[in-house]
């Protein structure tokens, strides 16, 4: 929260698809959402480079980064890219976030959630997680303070 | 069923004596890692009707050219979302075409790259010989490289493809301009992209194209749409062995079976009705995972059934709002250069093409697209396109909400009776009998 109000503006959070995903309208929708949550949103797209994705979120410290993929690769992708991101100092701590169809098949789900939170994510949302993501988006921003307080 | 008629004139004659004889052809999509499995697939593709087409599509790895990726995937036995043709060795591609592809039987690679030189390479060296995409179409919606690199790099591509004629067959190309991001583009910047994709192709060297059209949100206006596709390409290609190829929806699709089969039914009815020669399905599967051959097959079945030389397409010879629309923007962009690569890009730069919604760093992004109350798809914003009839920012703002209704629309409309949505009307041979039909009987 602190961190927040230091910002002269909305905070800013990272919106970003994986290096092997195309799909877009995930990444639209999740930009428009959390704009209407109080956040500035930078979109990096769909097919971001893992040297590309840390570089953006070294130079714009954002207050979160959300990633989506639906390509059934975001599990290895994600895997990848979280260590990244975790070894740069500035993003130990920065809540860092996906959801979406993580893998090609429907088996072990669960198992692979855990496996992305063990490695680095505060939360990985189901493909039917919008509702959770919005709440936690919200809690995130500070924007809902007396969610906080509920649920500390 | 009659038996598999050979055509000597390689994709396109293939194409068109099918259509000569009132068949459609239909095509899954489909790509598995393991070559058995790709190899199976095709195999109940060939089976599945005498005017099929099979389909090899690669997995995102091999798309972005993370050939390091592949190997480590393939030696972990992960499972990949397509065929990596680039990483398998020639002689397991080969032996896995062997007795299956053939000149009754003609097999198309798609992938989805804006860098393809892998891709193409490999392509040449196995003689395969129809594959897809665009200078354009496949690198906005695809991820960051940059335009003029897509550019560069697929006319070198389409250059060495086209050379394979000197070994005595005929290369064929189908643009991917034709669905772009797949939802919420008004068809006349759809039918303008595929159009001059297909200019490209035959700008370095290639004879024979497709020219697809991804199904939106409304028949008729999507019937208008072909028909300016048809007449477009019969007025400005170099070429005469060209026909147009639908894509069954390719947003967000019905999760009812039920939707799923009547959608997949007005896409064929779509093909058939606007005279285009070739549909690739989609399946009862698509909402929720990767389709299962046995319902590639199903889909694949029941778009065929649709077809019958007793179908008269309708003519394209009328003025409609989609072909003056898409005429003017293809004027305007080959009137800014003589070359057709360098025309594309100062288009772009100039926002004279600018694809609603989409996040490529070279598009403008001023453009955009909504689902009005009759389903059809309309701009609330032109941007900078070189329309006679511009329409500036109405003041419709977007939300996450709206969005999201107008990418749902379509699934909302055929999984049954919303507020206010018309459901589309039953038709004879629109049921999930005929569907389980189609399953069983395979």
């Amino acid at each position: 929260m602190t961190d927040v109000e230091k910002l002269p503006g909305p905070p800013r959070v990272v919106v970003t698809g994986l290096a092997s995903d195309s799909h877009t309208w995930n990444l639209v929708y999740l930009q428009l959402l959390i704009e209407e949550l109080g956040y500035e949103v930078v979109n990096l797209g769909p097919c971001v480079p893992d040297a590309v994705l840390i570089e953006q979120c070294r130079r714009l410290a954002p207050a979160m980064v959300v990633m989506s993929s639906v390509n059934g690769h975001g599990h290895t992708d994600a895997l990848r890219v979280i260590r990244g991101l975790r070894e740069c100092p500035g993003l130990s701590t920065t809540p860092v976030v996906i959801g979406g169809k993580l893998s090609v098949s429907t088996d072990r789900v669960d198992a692979l959630s855990a496996e992305l939170v063990a490695a680095g994510f505060d939360a990985v949302f189901a493909d039917d997680g919008i509702d959770s993501f919005q709440s936690f988006v919200a809690l995130a921003a500070g924007t809902a303070t007396s969610a906080i307080e509920a649920t500390a | 069923m009659s038996a598999r008629q050979h055509s000597p004139g390689g994709f396109g004659a293939f194409v068109r004596a099918a259509a000569d004889r009132g068949d459609l052809v239909v095509q899954p999509r489909m790509g598995f890692g393991d070559p058995a499995q790709m190899r199976a697939g095709l195999a109940a593709t060939r089976r599945a009707g005498h005017a099929t087409v099979g389909t090899i599509t690669l997995d995102s790895y091999t798309r972005v050219g993370d050939l390091a990726a592949v190997s480590r995937a393939l030696a972990d036995g992960a499972l990949l979302n397509g065929y990596p043709i680039a990483s398998h060795d020639l002689s397991v591609t080969r032996a896995m075409l062997d007795g299956i592809r053939g000149p009754g039987f003609p097999v198309q690679v798609r992938h989805g790259s804006a860098t393809p030189h892998h891709i193409f390479d490999a392509l040449i060296r196995l003689g395969l010989d129809v594959t897809e995409g665009g200078p354009v179409s496949y690198c906005l919606p695809y991820g960051r490289t940059p335009l003029a690199e897509s550019v560069a790099n697929w006319a070198r591509c389409v250059d060495r493809f086209a050379a394979l004629r000197e070994r005595g067959v005929e290369p064929h190309l189908e643009t991917f301009g034709g669905c772009l991001l797949g939802q919420l583009c008004p068809p006349s910047l759809l039918v303008a992209i595929s159009v001059l994709e297909a200019l490209f192709f035959c700008r370095y060297g290639i004879r024979s194209v497709s020219v697809s059209y991804a199904q939106q949100t409304n028949l008729a206006q999507d019937l208008e749409a072909v028909g300016a596709l048809r007449r477009l390409c019969a007025e400005l290609l170099p070429t005469t062995d060209w026909h147009t190829v639908i894509y069954t929806y390719m947003g967000l699709y019905p999760a009812t079976d039920d939707g799923a089969i009547r959608l997949l039914g007005h896409s064929a009815r779509l093909a058939v009705y606007s005279g285009s020669e070739r549909l690739i399905v989609k399946t009862v599967a698509e909402s929720r995972r990767i389709p299962t051959v046995k319902e590639n097959v199903a889909a694949l079945r029941y778009a065929g059934s649709f077809a019958s030389s007793d179908v008269v397409p309708l003519p394209f010879g009328d003025d409609s709002e989609v072909y003056q629309e898409a005429r003017q923007i293809i004027e305007a962009v080959l009137g800014l250069h003589a070359e057709i690569g360098q025309a594309l890009l100062l288009a772009f730069g100039k926002g004279y093409l600018d694809v609603p919604y989409c996040l490529h760093p070279d598009n403008r992004g001023r453009t955009r697209g909504y689902v009005a109350a009759d389903g059809r798809l309309r701009w609330s914003d032109t941007g900078a396109l070189p329309v006679r009839r511009p329409v500036r920012d109405d003041g419709r703002r977007v939300t996450s909400a709206g969005l999201l209704a107008d990418l749902s629309y379509v699934r909302r409309t055929y999984d049954g009776p919303a507020s206010g949505t018309p459901r589309p009307a039953a038709v004879e041979g629109d049921s999930a009998d005929d569907w389980r039909f189609a399953l069983t009987s395979w």
